[in-house]
């Protein structure tokens, strides 16, 4: 018999209730080429963040980006919109 | 008791659905028109241009859009209504099943309107037989009166936190829509006391706590929240006799899941929906007056299907007449399976028939309902029968 | 809003509305979009979707990617859904229920845009909804598999308007519908691109802003149905700008202007590219390369051509 979700344990209606649960979903499982950001040369002008459609550019507390790698898919955006190539694609065999 | 009700008035069917409405005062009405409900709407536009309500009226541009329209604003925590017939309800199909499992309380006048085609713009059952399995409550009036009262009731079942289905308020086109008969409404405050304020679940509007409304599911999710709807509708029996008697209360009309005539020591019933019920009662009178023992049933509400009412009352007669004022081409009319099946699981069958009748608006009169026993109690009857049709 | 327009301080005082975790395809642009479209406004917003990538990648259940309340019903009725929700608000507000400022957004594909729901997108515009209205425009049924619709550009090989033997792909130019939505008079209409995050998230805070009805087409380069590297999406949306097939323009109040590279091209700053840049990046139009297509290549040029030309008409008045 299949195992279906119970009933009881979820509110009427297709709903959820908990904002944003999918960033408990790794989509950085999809990826084959993961972004390394050389930090000496990043100038946090913020391209890769606007531009990445994953929301996986992250600000740390100096200012420069970091990669989210729990989800990003590896698309490479990032690296072609960097204006100083701080960003390289590097093969990702987890 | 203090006085309830107001002075009789004489109206139709239509406008008393639309008094019913301005007097709960919904926030939000959209509607396309249509013909035989058109007159719910331009009536109730016309207390909205008085200022009589305080509902944000829509003029859309389809019934699709309208209960679109309506399903989102309920969502996002508005009483909503709507109202429709036909090839109305028709269009509006791909959005029915998908408001009752967004598990939204709008309620829906539908102006009972055969489907095209032929275009035809009489009355029959066929329009809200085509919504039937798809999750709406559904309960059904007999005359004027009824498509009033059924409108206030309409919305407490619905609204009930453990039912939070869409509902379906049945009125028979241009037989009651457009029928001016004497009717007693419900002081305005009494209505609003009844129905009491809107109180939604999870609505959209509460931006402090963001849901998201009507996801993809997958194998796993789909079934489990279709039996939620299940269990809504089962909670939906007792609501309804509870709110029935709660209304009974204010109003001294009593209502039941199924109403019965003459139905205790007779041999013979038909069970019908909609107005034919008033004119079959005429025919149960005529023919108990040639000795003939008779009876005739109203499911109130047809969904749920109150499938326990139903088998009681057929226990022990002789013959059970389906009266289905639609038909499922190839089959039977739609109401005939549901009463064998209700009867069948509960104990011994009666001999079973169905009359298919009326569609399109056909005439059918108090002397071809007494027919219809009569063809039955002389052993003329096929299992099932075309009232009318030259065969 | 007022906050001035840079990278860091949208990065700073706008949450994040979609989060991580939805199952868009790599390097797919209808994110970058809708993550740059609810930038342009601080307020709270409410998000509707019509049925398409969009909406299914961000809300499979259990798992939603909306920190937003969100809501979707069907295909065709994106905009309808969205207005139910403007209704129940203005409603609200109007009884002294609710006292918050709300704004609301519809993001739809073409499909839903172009096609099966324009019928209700023309309805809401008309009866002036308090609305924004998004079409993620990657000009083809993406979701059902790269199907033509009546976005999808003259040549393009879909999975129902191959190439073959004797077919060039989609016989028929898009449908203007940028054009048809300001001819409802509502107070703002736009096109976007979404390498141009400047421009994008401008003309979302106009839109957001207008006190009334509001359209953006995007154009939502899509890496799998118009067959590209997914790390190309940005080159791409800038190429189609820089060859006129998409130019960046608004209308506010009836009121034609160009903008940002579409401007430049206008002034002779910049030079329009040929439509051969476009047609060579993408694999949709690799059978154009042909010769036998190339009375096609030339047809394409003529119609980017002329639409330009109609553009910069408007733009001048």
């Amino acid at each position: 018999m299949v195992n279906l979700a119970d009933y009881k344990e979820m509110i009427i209606g297709s709903r959820v209730i908990e904002p944003g649960n999918s960033e408990k979903f790794r989509t950085g499982d999809w990826r084959s080429q993961v972004p390394v950001i050389d930090k000496s040369i990043c100038i946090s002008c913020l391209s890769c963040w606007i531009d990445c459609p994953d929301n996986c550019i992250v600000v740390d507390e100096d200012g420069l980006v970091d990669v989210k790698t729990t989800h990003c898919k590896g698309c490479g955006i990032c690296s072609q919109v960097c204006p100083k190539d701080a960003i390289t694609m590097k093969e990702d065999i987890a | 008791m203090s006085s309830k009700v107001g002075t009789d008035i004489a109206i139709n069917g239509d406008g008393a659905v639309a008094l019913a409405w301005k007097q709960i005062n919904p926030d939000v009405v959209a509607a396309y028109p249509i013909t035989p409900q058109t007159i719910i709407v331009e009536d109730f536009s016309k207390y909205v241009a008085n200022g009589e309500v305080d509902t944000e009226f829509i003029d859309v541009e389809s019934e699709h859009s309208a209960l679109t329209l309506c399903s989102t604003s309920s969502s996002a925590g508005a009483r909503t209504f709507t109202a429709t017939a036909s090839q109305g309800l028709a269009y509006m199909w791909e959005m029915l099943p998908i408001t009752a499992a967004m598990r939204v309380p709008v309620m829906m006048a539908v102006a009972n309107r055969t489907v095209s085609g032929p275009i035809n713009i009489n009355n029959d059952h066929g329009d809200v037989m085509s919504a039937r399995d798809t999750g709406w409550l559904s309960i059904f009036a007999e005359n004027v009166q009824e498509a009033y009262d059924m409108s206030i009731i309409g919305p407490r079942i619905a609204e009930h936190h453990e039912v939070q289905l869409p509902i379906l308020v049945n009125l028979d086109g241009f037989i009651l829509t457009h029928a001016i008969e004497r009717m007693t409404p419900l002081d305005t405050q009494h209505v609003r006391d009844f129905v009491g304020e809107f109180k939604p679940l999870y609505p959209l509007l509460d931006t402090d706590h963001p849901v998201t409304h009507n996801l993809m599911d997958g194998p796993l999710f789909y079934f489990p929240h279709k039996y939620q709807m299940v269990v809504a509708m089962n909670k939906a029996l007792d609501v309804a006799r509870e709110v029935f008697a709660e209304f009974a209360k204010i109003s001294g009309r009593e209502y039941h899941m199924v109403e019965e005539y003459r139905c205790d020591d007779a041999d013979y019933i038909a069970i019908v929906l909609g107005s034919s019920f008033g004119t079959m009662k005429q025919a149960v009178d005529n023919l108990r007056d040639e000795g003939m023992k008779v009876g005739v049933a109203m499911p109130r509400v047809y969904r749920p299907w109150p499938a326990d009412e139903i088998a009681a009352l057929c226990k022990g007669k002789k013959a059970v007449i389906v009266m289905d004022r639609h038909l499922s081409i190839g089959a039977y009319g739609p109401m005939f399976p549901e009463v064998c099946a209700s009867i069948a699981v509960n104990g011994k069958m009666p001999e079973m028939y169905n009359f298919i009748y009326g569609l399109g608006g056909a005439d059918t009169m108090v002397s071809d309902f007494m027919s219809v026993y009569k063809t039955v109690e002389a052993g003329k009857a096929n299992t099932i029968n075309y009232l009318g049709v030259k065969e | 809003m007022s906050a001035p327009l840079t990278l860091k301080e949208l990065n700073k005082d706008i949450p994040d509305r979609l989060a991580s975790g939805h199952r868009l395809c790599a390097g797919c642009a209808e994110g970058i979009i809708a993550r740059q479209i609810l930038m342009g406004t601080d307020k709270d917003v409410i998000v509707s979707c019509s049925t398409g990538c969009f909406e299914v990648s961000t809300t499979i259940f259990p798992y939603t990617s909306w920190n937003v309340p969100m809501i979707h019903t069907a295909f065709g009725n994106g905009a309808a859904g969205c207005a139910g929700v403007e209704t129940a608000y203005r409603s609200l507000k109007r009884q002294g229920k609710i006292d918050k400022d709300i704004k609301f957004v519809n993001f739809a594909g073409d499909g839903a845009t172009y096609d099966i729901g324009l019928q209700a997108l023309s309805g809401a515009m008309e009866r002036g909804h308090d609305m924004l209205f998004v079409c993620l425009n990657n000009e083809a049924y993406m979701n059902t598999g790269i199907q033509s619709s009546s976005a999808t550009a003259k040549g393009a090989s879909t999975t129902t308007s191959w190439n073959g033997a004797v077919a060039y792909g989609k016989k028929e130019a898009s449908k203007d519908v940028t054009a048809i939505m300001v001819a409802h008079n509502i107070p703002y209409v736009a096109q976007v691109a979404p390498h141009n995050w400047k421009d994008l998230v401008g003309k979302a805070r106009k839109a957001f802003e207008c006190g009334g009805p509001s359209f953006i087409n995007a154009l939502s380069p899509c890496p799998r149905g118009w067959r590209f590297d997914s790390k190309d999406t940005i080159s791409i949306s800038k190429l189609a700008v820089e060859t006129c097939v998409w130019p960046l323009f608004e209308v506010v109040d009836g009121e034609y202007a160009l903008s940002s590279e579409s401007q430049r091209i206008a002034d002779g700053k910049v030079e329009k590219k040929p439509i051969t840049d476009w047609i060579d990046a993408q694999g949709r139009f690799k059978h154009l390369k042909d010769e036998r297509w190339s009375n096609i290549v030339e047809e394409i040029q003529a119609d980017v051509d002329k639409r330009w030309n109609k553009l910069l008409k408007l733009c001048s008045l």
